[in-house]
């Protein structure tokens, strides 16, 4: 069970903070907020974000991580959305794929329905979860302080690396990125590769 | 059942044949009896990265990133895991996503596990609401050139595919063992 710490980190400002120097990562999001997060810090070519899917955004980064082995993915996404696939954590440990980071916005809520308790908010802890799926780099980031140790482990540390960050569950402002699938698809990829 | 033996294994080497010309690169699977060969060839061919799964939905989500990566996928899996695919095929559909699965079919031919009954019996119709194209394999002859057909339209026509492959070919005496 996680211990209970005080929750105090602002999740916009978390996201703006890991993406600041982000280099050439391509970067998956979860449904929802963490969608939402990355729009705000600005559109990219490299972002591929879930507006649905819930329960896919590890496992969509991992498909990518295996077929891109040079490029570093990153994946964003929340704790319900991370609980919805959690057996992904599993399949994600014995591929190891070395140049995946996941990065949870972890608000213990499920901000999109109506901020309903998740699991998280009830001790079960996502980081120790990893663990016991297999990763070795994993931890739990309360405070800015932890946050600056925990940044350069989702950049360069060799994958596949866990990190759940504790957020409050202030509501934020809703900044919404493109939503046509196959106009992300392609752009992405356009971007990634050459073509579409 | 030394020819049905033989006729299995033969099948399944057609179809990998059919899915290294397709430029396989990623295979998801979550096991099945009926895909037993095809999983040891995919495990043993470099060029193929094996991807075990804990659930059949994780195979959408390995399949739409192995694709924004540049690389063709398929996924394999029993009937009764198209039931655990459905919300996640929105992801697939929506954004086009070409999607190749193959799947073995359970509770139709000589069932004798009444538990598979119910899912085998509403995989074409699930399928089919969910948008999925389905092709239909019950002669060992004809599964590599349905395969074939459903990875064409899958990645050049950017579209979810499922080649059923009935229960009828694998034989229902070999659930039992």
């Amino acid at each position: 069970m996680a211990s209970r710490r005080k929750i105090t980190l602002d999740r916009r400002k978390v996201v703006e903070k890991i993406l600041k120097d982000r280099g050439d990562i391509l970067l998956v999001t979860g449904l929802g907020a963490p969608t939402w997060d990355a729009a705000a810090v600005g559109d990219h070519p490299n972002n591929f974000y879930l507006w649905g899917g819930m329960g896919g955004a590890v496992l969509t980064g991992l498909g990518l991580a295996l077929a891109q082995p040079k490029r570093r993915v990153l994946v964003i996404t929340g704790d319900g959305e991370m609980l919805m696939g959690v057996g992904g954590l599993a399949t994600v440990a014995v591929q190891k794929p070395s140049n995946l980071a996941i990065c949870i916005m972890d608000n213990q809520r499920y901000g999109e329905t109506g901020m309903q308790e998740t699991h998280t908010e009830h001790g079960v802890d996502l980081a120790a979860m990893a663990a016991g799926a297999g990763f070795q780099k994993y931890s739990t980031v309360y405070n800015n302080r932890e946050l600056a140790e925990a940044i350069p482990v989702l950049y360069s540390e060799q994958g596949p690396v866990f990190v759940d960050v504790k957020v409050t569950d202030a509501p934020q402002p809703m900044t919404l990125p493109p939503r046509d699938g196959p106009m992300l698809k392609h752009r992405f990829r356009e971007n990634l590769l050459g073509h579409v | 059942m030394a020819t049905k033996k033989k006729k299995k294994t033969d099948w399944s080497k057609e179809v990998f044949k059919v899915l290294k010309k397709a430029d396989i690169r990623q295979i998801a699977y979550v096991p099945d009896a009926g895909h037993t060969s095809l999983i040891k060839m995919a495990v043993a061919d470099n060029a193929i990265k094996p991807v075990s799964l804990t659930s059949e939905q994780e195979g959408i989500a390995v399949l739409s990133g192995a694709w924004l990566g540049g690389e063709a996928g398929a996924l394999l899996m029993q009937s009764s895991g198209v039931g655990n695919v459905i919300n996640m095929l929105g992801m697939a559909n929506e954004c086009r996503f070409p999607l190749l699965m193959l799947v073995t079919m359970r509770g139709e031919w000589g069932e004798f596990n009444p538990w598979q009954v119910p899912m085998g019996q509403a995989t074409e119709t699930v399928l089919d609401a969910a948008g999925v194209i389905i092709h239909r394999a019950d002669d060992p002859a004809e599964i590599a050139e349905t395969v074939e057909a459903a990875a064409k339209i899958a990645f050049d026509s950017g579209r979810m595919v499922a080649v059923l492959i009935g229960q009828r070919v694998v034989g229902f005496k070999d659930w039992t063992k």
